[in-house]
């Protein structure tokens, strides 16, 4: 059997790599944007100077020879779902007996005046910092629509370079559609510390060009103009589907799929970025837009095709992120606010750069959920909590077996547990004795 | 701050141009006192004073032509016993150095004090100003690797091809033909005749210069990770071994008369140690001199499986080691030089074993030759072993190479291809250990910091993508690939032996 993959991004090939672990169907993985597989989430890394775009390579070269993966680079321009061939801009033809399509996303635009100019661009493909960095010469002032995750991480990029970066967000404070204005602030006074300019509160306008075609100001909502010679668009990323569009496979914002990462046509699989769940589950995303989506994903539909049909589990929900120096791990579902049936918990350091909070049922006092800031935190822990939903004072008083930071660094348990007993009288946490024992 | 930094670099760079340039400057007389001095040993004195008659009184332009006259008045003195079969009288002693050294003239002995402060104490500070710099030009704390695969000095560029050279050509003097690097040894004479009583060997030079490099680099380490406390600690620690276990002690040892150990130096890396003259030297000091065998035989016999088991080989080698110490200041803006590909890793393991072999064998014959007398071994000269491994193990491998090529391969070369007790280490750490670097579930992004900057070369990343703890024999335990990590992934830890191979599976995938 052959299993052509399109889209060579972590949905893709770990498809690719799971089908090859469990069966010796033939596997061709055709994809446009590179090579071989590379770590998207390191791109930033690239133009920061971090590494070298081969460094971002998961595996060497020799990997996909050496595994049977068959790589072909190519951009698919049609799909005869009826003959089962594709077809690439180089019009070659090539048949399938079952598809993957992994396409991945692109940045969205919203239409605004000015958005194709000169030196205004996105950040989501290998061919995107390349032109970053040649947009980017000579800038001394860039401004980033949009507050995001990429936003942040396009916001470090350019700070890294000494240009000088204005930041516009829509929300009071960075993040704040996701994060609890408690985060939110301590992360915007974070990109304030490093001398980032973050504009709350606004919405672009229309981007101006000059007579050559290049981005010489934008415009606020508000009527502010302001200057610059770069601007970067980070408002969202969509699926890349657009050349799917006029088939008979069904979408919507994406490749509509059910659990079992099905499309309407059989033999045809969609995953990753580019796929929407028909039926997602409740407070969950219809389009998961995660590099650990993507993956378990992969691993749930490669036992499909190799015959144990199996629904893809999200599990408890987990992310991270870095926001200039803080990191972020996130575990269970939280948002900006609790849901009304929950309670919840904040804790911060009295330096303002450390930060936890734990989200807990108002009825049981069952954990469902934690943030951490600038502390890290073991997922086993927060994942068997959640899923027990264990009680959160047990779950305060015991944090330290979670803690993930590196050896002699500060642990701030005892001022968490005091915080807690103090915010909630009712649930007392106490921190169980350490057992003394001899080390010889 | 950007101008006070390029300050604390010009400043450094000049010093560092009037410390090469030193040894092109200075004259060279050899007198009656100057020779005296030298050649210690009265014997040697009377057999070469005919043949450096003429040298005497003679002022030298160039160190070249006055180490050039004296090692032919050497080879006449040798070549008469030769001729003559006179085999116990032929001088194998080097003096060259000594006497190079003690008869420089003029400038550079003139103004020794001076040349001493602009070469090591105003460059390191330079170097110093340099460093705490970025503290203003980084005022936020974190990890900021910005532009290292774009400075040449940092990616194998022209400069780093160049910095390479230098320090290999740097070892090959050092070891090879320290008289021509005398005018450096002469600045710490004063320094050395304080510590030990006695003037300074190129290897004082070579211990004190080893020390402010750690330092002044040691600095850039604590404004680098000023966030992680544990590699502020690890550098402190390290820093001190070389400073107090390294330099003085050793030096104050000898200063009191009684044979100069590092007593955090071990064999098989301290691969002399059971050569004959540091036996017999411990032999003949007495209690303390027993002591000292003793302790040197606890570390590697006891010392290392019970601290690996415990702590992992990091206790060793990157919190206690010379070699560690300086790939750990020194080397830092390199690790990411390290080759992480599997082939590699493989000869990597073929080599690095190869030469733990190596040293086994060659203490063995060694160390029969001490207690037989006989110095063949199955119709080998021991001695012949002897040398073949000092050459090639002790100079080529772990200076010329090991540190040389920093700037090429990275700060590890040695260690992770050479050092037979990283060998030894990392057996034992591989087997039988509660070290581990954890893996925090499925958080990896696969992005490869971990990787790039993992000096030992270890793809961390192939680990922690798959939800696997990180279990090598050569990982030196840094903590950098935790350090820059950006999803708090990694943590490196001491739990209980069970389970440390453990794959992390998501429930729902189990
Ligand atoms: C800057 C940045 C940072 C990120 N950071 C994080 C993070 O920290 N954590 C996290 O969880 N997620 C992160 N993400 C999101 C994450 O990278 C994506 O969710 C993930 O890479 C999507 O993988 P995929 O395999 O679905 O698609 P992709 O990786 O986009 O792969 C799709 C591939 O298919 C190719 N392709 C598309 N159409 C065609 C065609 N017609 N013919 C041939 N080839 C085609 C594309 O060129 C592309 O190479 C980040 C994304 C970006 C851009
Ligand atoms: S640095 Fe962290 S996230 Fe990146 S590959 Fe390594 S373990 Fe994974
Ligand atoms: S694996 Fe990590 S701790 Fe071990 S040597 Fe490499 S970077 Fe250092």
């Amino acid at each position: 059997m052959k299993v052509v993959i399109i889209g060579n991004g972590i949905a893709g090939i770990t498809t690719a790599r799971h089908i090859r672990k469990q069966s010796d169907h033939e596997i061709l993985v055709i994809s446009a944007e590179s090579e071989h597989f590379f770590s998207r989430t390191a791109l930033m890394y690239i133009y920061i100077g971090h590494m070298k775009y081969q460094h971002t390579k998961p595996y060497e070269d020799w990997f996909w020879e050496k595994n049977r993966i068959n790589l072909h680079k190519a951009y698919i321009n049609t799909i005869d779902f009826d003959t089962n061939t594709l077809k690439t801009a180089n019009r070659e033809e090539i048949s399938y007996d079952k598809l993957v399509i992994a396409t991945g996303s692109v940045t969205k635009k919203i239409g605004w005046p000015g958005e194709n100019l000169k030196g205004v661009q996105g950040l989501y493909s290998k061919q995107d910092v390349e032109l970053m960095e040649t947009n980017t010469q000579n800038v001394k002032h860039a401004v980033i629509v949009g507050g995001g995750l990429i936003g942040i991480e396009m916001a470090e990029m350019l700070h890294s370079r000494g240009i000088e970066v204005t930041f516009l967000i829509r929300e009071n404070n960075y993040w704040n559609s996701v994060l609890p204005i408690e985060e939110a602030m301590l992360v915007s006074r974070h990109i304030a510390e490093h001398g980032i300019n973050l504009i709350p509160n606004t919405e672009l306008e229309e981007i101006i060009g000059d007579n050559d075609g290049r981005v010489k100001a934008v415009k606020t909502k508000t009527g502010k103009t302001i200057d610059c010679e770069f601007v970067a668009l980070t408002t969202g990323v969509t699926p890349n589907i657009d050349f799917l569009k006029e088939s008979a496979l069904e979408t919507d914002r994406g490749i509509l799929v059910n659990d079992f990462l099905e499309t309407n046509i059989p033999n045809v699989y969609a995953l990753g970025d580019c796929a929407q769940f028909k039926n997602p589950k409740e407070n969950h995303p219809p389009v998961e837009q995660l590099w650990y989506t993507g993956k378990m994903q992969g691993k749930a539909l490669a036992k499909t095709i190799c015959g144990q049909k199996t629904k893809y589990e999200r599990g408890i929900w987990f992310n991270s992120a870095k926001f200039l120096d803080i990191e972020y791990q996130t575990y269970g579902l939280m948002f900006n606010k609790p849901f009304a049936t929950e309670d919840t918990f904040y804790w911060e350091h009295p330096k303002g750069k450390i930060g936890m909070r734990a989200n807990f049922s108002k009825t049981d006092g069952s954990l469902s959920g934690f943030n951490f800031f600038g502390m890290r935190f073991k997922q086993t822990v927060a994942d068997t909590w959640i899923r027990n939903g264990n009680h959160i004072s047990n779950c305060i008083a015991q944090l330290n077996e979670g803690f993930f930071d590196a050896e002699f660094n500060k642990n701030h348990h005892k001022k968490i547990v005091e915080s807690f007993n103090t915010a909630h009288p009712k649930h007392q946490a106490t921190i169980a004795k350490k057992k003394k024992f001899l080390i010889f | 701050m950007k101008i006070i930094q390029k300050i604390g670099l010009a400043i450094f760079l000049i010093c560092f141009a009037i410390f090469i340039s030193l040894l092109g400057l200075g004259k060279y007389q050899l007198t009656e006192v100057s020779f005296k001095a030298s050649v210690t040993d009265s014997t040697h004195q009377a057999l070469l004073a005919p043949n450096i008659q003429q040298m005497l009184g003679k002022t030298y332009d160039s160190k070249i032509d006055f180490i050039t006259d004296y090692n032919k008045s050497l080879d006449k003195t040798n070549q008469k016993f030769k001729d003559n079969q006179e085999w116990d009288k032929v001088i194998y002693t080097d003096y060259a150095l000594a006497i190079t050294k003690n008869s420089t003239i003029g400038f550079v002995k003139d103004n020794q004090m001076l040349l001493f402060y602009i070469c090591f104490v105003i460059s390191a500070l330079g170097g110093a100003i340099y460093m705490v710099a970025d503290l203003f030009i980084h005022p936020v704390a974190g990890i900021k690797n910005n532009d290292i695969f774009k400075r040449s000095i940092t990616s194998r560029g022209i400069i780093a091809i160049f910095f390479s050279v230098f320090l290999v050509v740097f070892y090959l003097f050092l070891y090879k033909a320290p008289a021509y690097i005398s005018n450096w040894v002469l600045l710490v004479d004063p320094l050395s005749f304080s510590l030990t009583g006695g003037e300074a060997s190129h290897w004082f030079l070579y211990g004190f210069l080893y020390s402010i490099i750690m330092l002044t680099m040691g600095i850039r380490m604590y404004v680098k990770y000023r966030h992680n406390t544990y590699q502020m600690v690890r550098t402190t620690s390290v820093i001190f071994f070389q400073l107090a276990f390294a330099f003085m002690i050793p030096n104050i040892l000898t200063k009191l008369q009684l044979p100069a150990m590092d007593f955090k130096n071990m064999w098989p890396l301290d691969y002399t140690f059971f050569f004959d003259y540091r036996l017999d030297s411990l032999l003949s000091a007495g209690m303390l001199g027993y002591w000292m065998l003793g302790w040197g035989i606890f570390l590697f016999v006891v010392g290392v499986p019970v601290m690996v088991y415990f702590f992992g080989k990091r206790w060793y080698c990157s919190w206690v080691c010379g070699c560690g110490g300086l790939a750990e200041t020194f080397g830092d803006p390199f690790r990411q030089l390290s080759d992480k590909s599997l082939k590699a890793w493989k000869y990597e393991r073929v080599i690095v074993h190869s030469v733990l072999v190596f040293a086994v064998i060659m203490t063995a014959a060694v160390l029969y030759t001490f207690f037989t007398g006989a110095s063949t071994i199955l119709g080998i000269n021991t001695y012949a072993i002897r040398e073949i491994y000092s050459f090639a193990i002790g100079f080529v491998f772990a200076g010329a190479i090991g540190t040389g090529f920093y700037p090429l391969m990275g700060n590890r070369v040695w260690c992770r291809f050479g050092c037979p007790l990283a060998a030894y280490l990392g057996l034992v750490q591989r087997f039988k250990s509660r070290f581990r670097i954890t893996t925090n579930g499925a958080q990896c992004i696969s992005c490869g910091n971990c990787s790039t900057y993992c000096e030992m070369g270890i793809d961390v990343r192939a680990y922690a993508q798959k939800g696997e703890n990180i279990i090598r024999a050569s990982c030196v335990g840094c903590g950098v690939c935790a350090a820059v990590c950006p999803r708090g992934v990694l943590k490196l830890e001491n739990l209980a032996e069970e389970g440390r191979f453990d794959i992390y599976t998501r429930p729902e995938e189990q």
